[in-house]
């Protein structure tokens, strides 16, 4: 019985994390369309192009990674997922967590992109193998400044899970988006490489690379990569409310503040043009680095 | 149940009713005609709002947008853009040019009507087509979806031999892949 409710439990939290991270995104398009004084798509867009993608025959093979690819990034999308306190007091929602998660997690988000881009390394389109370069090599930017925020983190409160950090922030009553300050700012410079959007949306640039490792994807392919970036999306909003925002009680909290963490990456990126490769990684590697180091001095001596 | 044709047309309703409200279009911008796409894509007439949509590559798009006049040259790609595309897929022939050669029609390097090489679901007329009519046209092919009478790929796939003879009238030396839909 207890199995079965957890099964049904993890179901239904994917299925949250698709439906909201689709609707984010469709919302993500009706801002940029009004900033850009459009009328904009309706907010449900994401669902219909979703849907369609799934009708359309798909008649690609490259070869078996390429199948495999997106499936690698379902795969991870939906482990992580597993991994994320969605609401601080659990409820129904599954939660695999165990001491040292935090680290876990570290690895487990870049396997979905990795396993993408050997999937797109197979289908032999140049503009995919130049997308994957650049994504890793972005990737190389932004992780550096992610863990250090992270492993402030740990050291200020001596735990390596997620659930110790939420309990560590209920305890003190304050989030740690102020009781480590440094931490929080390297980390949301981090997000921004971590998100895609302009200025960092450097991999899948539509008029430079004709949307780079996804350029040989179409159908059902596509479908599943939107799927699993929108779940992604959720995840990765989820876990900045929980390290550094002190978790959600209940969904409406959740969606508040995950929200609002989500406007920064994306208010930032509609008014900012494209980077290039070497800036982006240039970018990384300056304040947010900076901020970075800032936070591991600050955790170490308080 | 699942195979009959009630439930078939239901289904096909609804997949019709998402294809016309989301159209992906790869805009190959042959003829002079494709400076009218952004100003249809951008605020000024916003067809992001008709779920019309600018898709990268052709493996991703629904909808092949020939802006103007086609050389014989382009043809090839063009051809090879078309059939790389996914099912369902439809064309729009944007421009005078495409429609009867427009005032390319004794061009001797350019091809004139388009309806010989690929099969043309909608035709946007003018030289060149106001943005306005751009979206009439795009309303257009929106209906003809609704109404699931947007079959050129189909056509296509039936008349292949007569397709495949005007193109390689044109297109003297033929080395391109096999058309495996
Ligand atoms: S129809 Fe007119 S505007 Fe369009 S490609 Fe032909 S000549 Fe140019």
């Amino acid at each position: 019985m207890e199995l079965l409710t957890h099964i049904l439990g993890a179901i239904a939290t994917v299925i949250l994390a698709f439906v909201v991270g689709m609707s984010y995104g469709g919302i993500v398009r009706k801002i940029t369309a009004r900033v850009h004084n459009r009328i904009g798509p309706p907010w449900y867009q994401n669902f219909i192009d979703a849907f369609k993608l799934y009708g359309k025959t798909t008649a690609i093979h490259h070869g078996w990674m390429q199948i495999m690819g997106p499936a690698f990034l379902m795969v991870s999308s939906v482990v992580t997922l597993m991994f994320i306190p969605v609401l601080t007091n659990g409820g129904w929602f599954p939660n695999l967590n165990f001491e040292g998660d935090l680290i876990f997690l570290l690895y487990l988000m870049v396997f979905g992109p990795l396993g993408m881009a050997l999937g797109a390394g197979q289908t032999g389109n140049p503009n995919s193998a130049i997308g994957v370069t650049r994504g890793l090599s972005q990737m190389v930017g932004f992780e550096i400044p992610w863990v250090m925020a992270l492993v402030a983190l740990m050291i200020q409160f001596d735990t390596t899970s997620i659930t110790g950090l939420m309990e560590a922030q209920a305890q003190s009553g304050t989030w740690n988006m102020f009781s480590s300050p440094f931490a929080f700012i390297a980390a949301v410079l981090a997000m921004l490489g971590m998100f895609r959007y302009s200025p960092f949306d450097i991999v899948g640039a539509p008029t430079e690379l004709a949307s780079g490792p996804v350029s040989e994807n179409g159908g059902k392919y596509l479908f599943t990569m939107m799927s699993s970036g929108s779940i992604f999306a959720f995840v990765k909003l989820t876990l900045y409310v929980d390290i550094f925002m002190g978790g959600a009680d209940n969904l409406v909290i959740l969606l508040l503040k995950t929200f609002s963490i989500y406007m920064i990456p994306v208010l930032y990126g509609i008014v900012s043009p494209r980077y290039r490769t070497e800036q982006a990684i240039r970018f990384f590697w300056g304040w947010p680095l900076f901020f970075g180091v800032l936070a591991l001095i600050y955790a170490s001596i308080f | 149940m699942i195979n009959d044709k009630n439930s078939q047309k239901i289904v096909d309703i609804i997949q019709n009713w998402a294809r016309k409200q989301s159209i992906w279009v790869l805009a190959y911008g042959t003829g002079c005609g494709a400076i009218e796409i952004p100003p249809t894509m951008t605020s000024r007439y916003d067809a992001e709002r008709l779920g019309v949509r600018g898709a990268a590559t052709p493996r991703q798009a629904d909808v092949l947008l020939i802006t103007g006049y086609l050389t014989t040259k382009t043809l090839k790609r063009v051809i090879r853009v078309y059939e790389q595309m996914q099912d369902p897929k439809y064309v729009i022939g944007f421009g005078s040019c495409t429609i009867n050669g427009g005032m390319y029609y004794d061009s001797y390097n350019t091809i004139k009507v388009l309806d010989k090489y690929l099969p043309v679901d909608v035709y946007i007329n003018g030289c060149m087509p106001r943005p306005e009519s751009v979206l009439a046209g795009f309303g257009k092919l929106q209906e003809l979806i609704g109404n699931g009478e947007a079959n050129g790929a189909t056509k296509y796939k039936e008349n292949l031999e007569w397709y495949r003879a005007n193109q390689k009238k044109i297109i003297p030396n033929w080395v391109m892949p096999e058309y495996n839909w």
